[in-house]
């Protein structure tokens, strides 16, 4: 009951209030001065790349993406994230769903131990699998002797990506998962419900909006992601350069209306996930909002 | 939707349990399919897969090998005709495709990441301390490799010049114009760029012989000259975008070859290269790693590959690529483009590359003790 008064009743008061205080001219500036944040901030700067990346034409724009290195980087750009982002949609959940659904001594520690890819400079995340794996590494020596290639190959750019967009999906869902609460999968395990079925019957449509929300900002990190990659990838053209490194190479090579091409399809990746986050925000919200009303009926019941 | 499903089922169904009781299919509740904003972000994210598949493919067909050659900033388009033009003699000769791999960045860095387990079947590296710090630190190199090809290994030289902006406004004409205030002089950062180690000595060397060998003078001029110097990038490449597209400082110290490149490619901004009257003779060097090739058995096609380099179609790339080419014929068809100067070698003056480098780069050195930022 509570909940619906605290949605139906405060929201639009505090909208209705805020604009009858403020003059007029206030509000107006206001707005003017977000506007021309964003315009200066945001929207001038994007339209530049766009501009630069089609300056020569359409023709050589075309080109600079079907050059077989700038294919290469976005087949890399795209397998490394067909790779990581599922696995931390697992990794994700699974620690979500332990912190969230249980107490268990050193959680504090595990809250903490997921935030470290956030606090740390992706600089820093590819050094240290450099440490670990380089030729005078821990595991360096040992790999090299199984002909195991890490660092300077594919599989040292997955695992840098991998940890700096480890903790999208478990920050995304703890919050979540813990507002939810327990009681439903009380309910479900009381009703005679297996762990697996309370899982994907109970827990998993519960957090469903919530869950694809981390996946997206989790995919566009992971295409994204440039410090962490740079150090690991060796900078081989055709075979390890993800979209990231491709646009510096390019830039560098003073090739700059290729340089922009590609950035210009960083950048439309970009605005698919916000566009495909927006819908999925008021999804979330709405079925928070819808889940709230069934609570409020079943409690006058 | 589930939570009325269940909420339904613990009132209707009390005493039965939910197993078994009209479960729709599982992926159907989870997603609701039939929306499309949803089925394209299940498109994209299948997607995925198929577009990473053909990386897994092999490569490596019989009759085809790779080389990865792995360089420093401004040889990027030297390597590319180079690559083309080897592979064109090695199919001529031997029948076999070969396809040479690049990775570009700075000296420093890129003898680094060959330490850390990049596997280079060659480097071409800025100057010959990158290279003894691969045989040094990881035996990847035998260490007389400075002695198996000619010209102690290096197949081209180049030397340091100065880049000024159009009518060159600050009247730059030799290194103490440099010191003046209100120049501000682009370098890049002699911990990590081969080129900037060049430009350091150069400007050390062109004291020592101003002022008779005196040290202390010459680090006086030094440390005058860094106090002009607002940003230090990374690599060569870091500092000509700086001095070039982003129009920062009134002159750049350069490779010659990157000056020469950037009059080309930036013509119309307007750029003029002023030669001191002194300067340093650089020498990049070129070396098989020897563990490298052993394990991928690429050892006579990469030796083939460096050899390449000294011959007549190798040198005239070079000075098309303006590098000054060792090869007299080739020399003399570009000598327009290179005027004659009074060059120094890094042995003559400073002794060799590894006292060059303990003394002034290492930890402790005297850059170190010069260069103080945020002054």
């Amino acid at each position: 009951m509570s909940a619906i008064g605290a949605i139906s009743g405060v929201q639009p008061g505090v909208a209705g209030s805020a604009a009858l205080t403020e003059p007029r001219w206030v509000r107006a500036s206001a707005i003017a001065v977000m506007l021309l944040f964003i315009g200066c901030f945001l929207v001038v700067p994007l339209a530049a790349v766009f501009v630069q990346a089609l300056e020569r034409g359409l023709g050589a724009y075309a080109a600079a993406l079907v050059e077989p290195d700038a294919l290469a980087a976005i087949r890399l750009t795209l397998l490394t994230a067909a790779i990581t982002v599922p696995l931390n949609l697992v990794f994700g959940v699974a620690a979500a769903w332990g912190i969230a659904k249980f107490d268990f001594p050193g959680k504090s520690v595990l809250i903490t131990l997921i935030d470290l890819p956030f606090a740390v400079s992706p600089v820093i995340s590819g050094l240290l699998y450099v440490l670990l794996f380089g030729l005078h590494g821990w595991l360096g020596p040992w790999a090299a002797e199984h002909g195991i290639r890490i660092i300077f190959a594919v599989p040292g750019i997955v695992l840098a990506t991998l940890f700096v967009t480890f903790p999208f999906v478990a920050r995304e869902l703890i919050p979540l998962m813990e507002a939810q609460g327990t009681d439903e999968e009380q309910a479900a395990l009381a009703l005679g419900a297996g762990g697996w079925q309370t899982f994907f019957r109970v827990t998993l449509p519960n957090i469903k909006w919530g869950l694809l929300y981390g996946v997206i900002l989790c995919d566009a990190r992971a295409m994204g992601e440039f410090g962490a990659v740079s150090v690991v990838s060796g900078h081989i053209r055709g075979q390890t350069n993800t979209m990231p490194l491709h646009v510096e190479i390019l830039y560098n090579e003073y090739n700059f209306g290729a340089a922009f091409a590609v950035a210009s399809l960083l950048a439309m990746l970009a605005l698919v996930t916000l566009g495909l986050k927006a819908v999925v925000e008021v999804r979330s919200r709405r079925q928070l909002a819808e889940a709230l009303r069934q609570r409020g009926r079943e409690g006058e019941a | 939707m589930s939570r009325r499903f269940l909420n339904v089922r613990i009132i209707t169904h009390k005493l039965a349990g939910p197993r078994g009781s009209g479960a729709s299919p599982m992926l159907e509740r989870l997603l609701p399919l039939s929306d499309p904003v949803v089925t394209s972000a299940l498109i994209l994210l299948l997607a995925f897969p198929a577009g990473g598949q053909p990386e897994a493919a092999p490569r490596v067909q019989p009759q085809e090998v790779t080389l990865l050659n792995v360089s420093y900033d401004p040889t990027r388009e030297f390597y590319v005709e180079i690559n083309a033009a080897f592979a064109r003699h090695w199919k001529q000769r031997t029948g076999q495709t070969v396809s040479v791999r690049q990775s570009h960045g700075g000296s420093g860095k890129q003898a680094r990441s060959v330490i850390d387990g990049l596997e280079a079947d060659v480097v071409t590296l800025a100057l010959a301390y990158d290279i003894d710090a691969i045989a040094e630190q990881s035996g990847l190199i035998a260490r007389d490799w400075q002695n198996r090809l000619p010209h102690h290994s290096a197949p081209y030289t180049s030397t340091i010049v100065f880049l000024v902006r159009r009518g060159n406004p600050k009247g730059i004409k030799d290194w103490e114009d440099l010191l003046r205030p209100g120049v501000s002089v682009i370098t890049p950062n002699p911990k990590t760029s081969g080129g900037a180690r060049w430009n350091y000595l150069a400007a050390w060397g062109y004291a020592l012989r101003r002022y008779g060998g005196d040290e202390n003078r010459a680090e006086e001029l030094v440390r005058a000259l860094f106090r002009n110097v607002p940003v230090l990038d990374s690599g060569a490449r870091g500092s000509m975008t700086t001095f070039a597209q982003r129009e920062v400082g009134d002159v750049l110290l350069s490779w010659e070859n990157e000056a020469l490149l950037a009059v080309r490619e930036f013509g119309k901004a307007g750029l003029e290269i002023v030669l001191p009257s002194v300067s340093i003779l650089a020498e990049p060097p070129v070396a098989v790693v020897d563990k490298v090739v052993a394990a991928h058995g690429t050892r006579s096609v990469a030796e083939a590959y460096l050899e390449f380099l000294y011959s007549p179609e190798g040198q005239d790339l070079a000075g098309k690529h303006f590098y000054r080419p060792r090869d007299e014929a080739a020399a003399r068809r570009y000598q327009d483009q290179f005027p004659q100067l009074t060059l120094f070698t890094v042995d003559e003056m400073f002794g060799g590359w590894a006292e060059a480098q303990r003394k002034h780069f290492d930890d402790g050195g005297v850059f170190d003790r010069i260069y103080q930022p945020g002054r």
